[in-house]
């Protein structure tokens, strides 16, 4: 689970229609004559607790994670002036500790192994199958794509264990259908990662896909390209933008994941939020290390979320506005 | 398969993420080849049609080495599935190219969810070691263990509280920032958490909810503000009952942004004639709010609501990494896993159905929702 999940219900006509509106205004930045202060002063300062409310905690840990380790330990950061000092210690020490098996240095390099084709491989899939949703005509195809929203909405949990099963031991309701696929690093979190994130994507993807002009594709047919290159010439490269941003998604939702990393991924290749979700029941008291090691794992997702934020925000409005 | 993924991870961890990468492109990069000459007219490209009809489902099983009955089967399942195609109605390579598209995607969701979402609501019924039915035992456990029962009870008040407070919390600073100077950067400051993963969110927050003896200086922000105020210092993480508001905090903190960014975007486009409409009637601030600006975005709201819903229903992360459940502060989604790592199978399942029953209601509403879309159009 994660802390990111683009809209995934249909909002009716008028809705959409009001919030396309609002995100040309957001996205425009409205610095036209119309930006008027309507709001009050007291509005102002509302806004201005609540925002620095928002901000404190983040804060506090970033300013913590540079500080001595006996400092934070006695005195709180909130008095840094008094207490004057920053070190990278804490961070040199966090990347070399962890359990027995790997050290936090390690599970960086796992989250970023884990997230990359986690992140490719549930997208090239759903837009194969956001194509042929949107493009191509068969019976039952609104009852299958429906079947197919519906399961984005069964809870992970149901899945979990069986698929387990069906990894170490190869079985299906205890008949033994395939090898099992033993100790093979980072392939089931791979594979578990790229099925839970399908139905989403195919839904997104298909509501962008859908809206390609007809005549786009019409013409290319005419031009005597098959579904194969329409998709691969005509659909991939328009649609880019979209898959950018759901992109983005797929990737903070699977670096920022712990559930999945808890059941599939153990030993040497558990990522970051696992390792980091272990030392805090273990040293839950060695804050120096703590606020460091978050910080390092928050860094990559804040990173991609500043760089990247148009995309971001216009990604969360997907699903409702382009419904 | 197995072998190469073996071999694969051998590999230092950089090298297997281009090597996987490539692979799977190769893959997608064949299957999108014989897509495109599917519907080709001549016999080379039937016979093309027919060799993959066959051997993709065969080489596919093989490399799963699954079991020999099983390929055989594939393969004259692939013969039945090229028959099928040829005889279509619209034209042969037709549903090759249909299957094509779909299939990898459909196989994926059928064997990662489907299925086992089928088998957990089995196992549910079944004991600890999924060898013996025992009926409803396991769901009667739930019901009656006061730790289970408090369990659930947690789960509600998580879905009772965080949905609205988030909502409200981000619609307030949503119109608090409107048209105001800096929205920009407002915004960024509250939308930022939602960047944050649910465990570093976690020890952010157990940071601030730290607790140090009277005597000494507190670390901890909060306890340092009930220290000023005059009071003893406090441990909000096993302080029975608020120890779970203190949890749902963290969710609040982190989906009042999702929440805002939505609703913001929604109130601009609240047409701004009917806000002037509402203004040359005399109305004041709250009333326009009121009776304009909530309406026009009743949908929006419908929709973070559900939203955050389904996100405090599953949440697992931060009870894990705060409390791992203790001091009575459990959840659903965690005391299924528990019971997992506990090898009680039966109970771990049990729970999982619980969680899916009370998600089932949105799922109905939103495929409602859909239907509804898709009869407008």
């Amino acid at each position: 689970m994660s802390a990111v999940t683009p809209i995934d219900l249909p909002v009716d006509e008028d809705q959409k229609k009001t919030l396309t509106r609002g995100e040309r205004k957001v996205e425009s930045g409205f610095a036209k004559g119309t930006k008027r202060r309507l709001t009050s002063r007291g509005a102002t300062i509302a806004a201005l607790v609540i925002a620095i409310l928002w901000t404190i905690p983040t804060f506090g840990l970033f300013v913590s994670s540079f500080r001595p380790a006996n400092e934070v330990r006695t005195t709180g950061w909130w008095t840094i002036f008094s207490n004057w000092g920053f070190t990278i210690d804490n961070y040199t020490t966090v990347l070399q500790s962890g359990n027995g098996q790997l050290t936090l240095g390690d599970a960086f390099i796992n989250s970023v192994a884990i997230t990359l084709p986690a992140t490719a491989i549930p997208l090239v899939i759903a837009s194969l199958a956001a194509y042929a949703f949107a493009w191509m005509e068969f019976r039952g195809k609104n009852m299958l794509f429906i079947a197919v929203f519906a399961l984005q909405i069964v809870p992970i949990q149901m899945a979990l264990v069986p698929l387990l099963q069906l990894f170490s031991r190869g079985e299906i309701f205890g008949f033994p259908v395939i090898a099992a696929l033993g100790s093979s690093g980072y392939t089931q979190v791979w594979i578990a990662h790229s099925i839970f994130a399908l139905p989403l994507a195919i839904f997104l993807l298909h509501n962008f896909i859908a809206e390609i002009p007809a005549e786009v594709i019409e013409a290319a047919r005419v031009d005597g390209a098959g579904h194969g290159q329409i998709f691969f010439r005509i659909v991939l490269p328009l649609t880019m933008p979209a898959i950018a941003s759901f992109a983005i998604f797929q990737f903070l939702w699977v670096w920022n994941d712990l559930l999945v990393a808890l059941i599939f991924a153990d030993g040497s290749v558990a990522p970051m939020t696992k390792l980091l979700a272990e030392i805090t029941g273990s040293r839950g008291q060695d804050w120096h290390l703590l606020t460091a090691g978050a910080f390092i794992s928050i860094l990559v997702p804040l990173i991609v979320f500043f760089s990247l934020q148009r995309y971001f925000v216009r990604g969360l409005l997907a699903g409702s506005t382009k419904g | 398969m197995s072998s190469f993924f073996t071999w694969l991870s051998t590999l230092p961890a950089i090298a297997q993420v281009p090597i996987i990468i490539v692979a799977f492109v190769a893959l997608i990069g064949i299957l999108i080849f014989f897509i495109e000459i599917a519907p080709r007219r001549g016999r080379v490209y039937t016979i093309l049609r027919l060799a993959a009809c066959i051997l993709i489902p065969l080489l596919i099983l093989v490399a799963l080495e699954s079991y020999t009955i099983a390929i055989i089967a594939a393969g004259v399942l692939g013969v039945l599935f090229f028959w099928l195609d040829y005889r279509s109605s619209q034209g042969a390579g037709y549903l090759f190219q249909l299957v094509g598209f779909l299939a990898p995607a459909i196989v994926l969701l059928v064997i990662g969810l489907v299925v086992p979402t089928i088998q957990t609501t089995v196992q549910a019924f079944l004991n600890a070691r999924g060898t013996d039915f025992v009926g409803l035992d396991n769901f009667i456990w739930i019901f009656t263990q006061p730790q289970a029962v408090r369990t659930v009870l947690n789960t509600i008040v998580w879905v009772l509280i965080a949905p609205v407070v988030s909502t409200i919390a981000g619609l307030a600073y949503a119109v608090f920032i409107d048209k105001s100077r800096g929205e920009k950067y407002f915004k960024i400051l509250v939308f930022m958490p939602m960047a944050i993963s649910f465990v570093g969110a976690s020890i952010i927050w157990r940071f601030v909810y730290t607790a140090r003896p009277a005597d000494q200086q507190q670390i901890g922000l909060l306890n340092q503000i009930v220290v000023w105020f005059g009071g003893q210092p406090v441990t909000f993480l096993s302080a029975d009952p608020w120890n779970t508001i203190a949890l749902i905090v963290v969710l609040i903190w982190v989906q009042t942004g999702f929440a805002m960014v939505v609703l913001s975007a929604a109130i601009k486009g609240v047409p701004a004639e009917q806000m002037e409409a509402a203004e040359l009637d005399g109305t004041n601030a709250w009333q326009r709010f009121i009776n304009v600006t909530v309406p026009g975005i009743r949908s929006s709201l419908v929709v973070v609501l559900t939203t955050i819903s389904i996100a405090s229903l599953k949440v697992f992360d931060i009870v894990r990494t705060m409390t791992a459940g203790a001091n009575n502060t459990s959840v659903i989604a965690n005391e299924m896993y528990t019971q997992f790592k506990n090898f009680e199978q039966g109970r771990s399942a049990a729970f999982a159905v619980v969680l899916f029953l009370l998600v089932l209601p949105i799922v109905v509403y939103n495929a409602r929702q859909i239907k509804k879309q898709r009869e407008i159009r």
